[in-house]
């Protein structure tokens, strides 16, 4: 079943929303101009890594009460995925900001925020690849997940909220409903979203595939 | 003399620049040239390249396990 159903729908929608990204007709916006089709690109990843590190946070809950090491590395392969998304995030995030904002990094809270969230997540695989011991990682690795998770939450969607931020939606600013995302938008985003969420899905199970291959013929 | 002709001259210049600037959306300018159209196709082909490498990973991958459990 290497050709699921979701799989092509997957590409499918990706594909429809790179087009439409790129041909539709945007509304014309102040400083964001023509810019505004970044969203069909640089908040899927966001969106994407949240679903992946959700994943990740399910299957260390699971880990502990089973102890079944297959969790482990589901939850270990969603987060690398997952912190490839929020590199891909911010990356991109910082070549918007440069061309509307004004620079690359202007220390907005949600710019910070989504650093240290991405750090958090790099301490968890290198905290994990610091120990031998096989059991004791898994479980360090998973109460460590656990505890992340929702800091992640609180830094991406709960304090941003508290003080004003360049992000729409957060502290002064109106959020996306309030005026540039309009119903043509609205028809490119949520394909692009769910497109580049199972895409990630997809790379996921690649990944944790091909480490229990490893696993075995280790 | 030449210092005001040099500076109506520069200000004929800047003149023309915001001519440019307010002539319409930029979204006009780009797609009345069909040449957006490029960009699109480059940029669907890498995906649709990337995509395709996706699923002849996925076919590779499911190959090995079948191997592995017959063994």
């Amino acid at each position: 079943m290497y050709k699921s159903w979701w799989k092509i729908l997957a590409s499918l929608l990706v594909i429809y929303s790179t087009i439409w990204g790129f041909l539709s007709k945007a509304p014309e916006l102040p400083i964001l101009h023509e810019s505004i089709r970044n969203l069909y690109f640089h908040v899927p990843m966001w969106f994407g890594m949240i679903v992946l590190f959700s994943i990740s946070v399910f299957y260390s809950v699971r880990f502990l009460s089973s102890g079944n090491p297959e969790d482990d590395l589901k939850a270990v392969e969603s987060t690398n995925v997952g912190v490839i998304y929020g590199v891909l995030g911010i990356i991109t995030g910082a070549i918007w900001a440069k061309f509307t904002w004004g620079q690359a990094w202007s220390f907005d809270v949600k710019q910070n925020f989504a650093a240290i969230s991405i750090l958090m997540y790099f301490a968890y695989l290198i905290l994990r690849n610091a120990i031998d011991e096989e059991q004791k990682r898994a479980k360090i690795a998973a109460i460590y997940n656990i505890f992340a998770f929702p800091i992640m939450v609180v830094l991406l969607f709960v304090l941003p909220r508290l003080s004003d931020s360049l992000h729409p939606g957060n502290g002064g600013n109106p959020g996306f409903n309030a005026y540039d995302l309009d119903s043509r938008m609205r028809m490119i985003f949520y394909p692009a979203c769910l497109g580049w969420i199972l895409i990630g899905y997809w790379i996921y199970t690649l990944v944790y595939r091909l480490r229990s291959l490893e696993k075995k013929h280790a | 003399m030449k210092k005001v002709a040099l500076t109506l001259f520069l200000l004929m210049l800047t003149v023309q620049l915001f001519a440019q600037q307010q002539g319409g959306s930029l979204s006009d300018d780009v797609y009345a040239s069909g040449k957006i159209y490029v960009v699109v196709a480059c940029a669907v082909l890498i995906l649709l390249g990337l995509l395709i490498f996706l699923f002849t990973l996925d076919r590779r991958l499911k190959k090995i396990e079948k191997r592995n459990l017959e063994k």
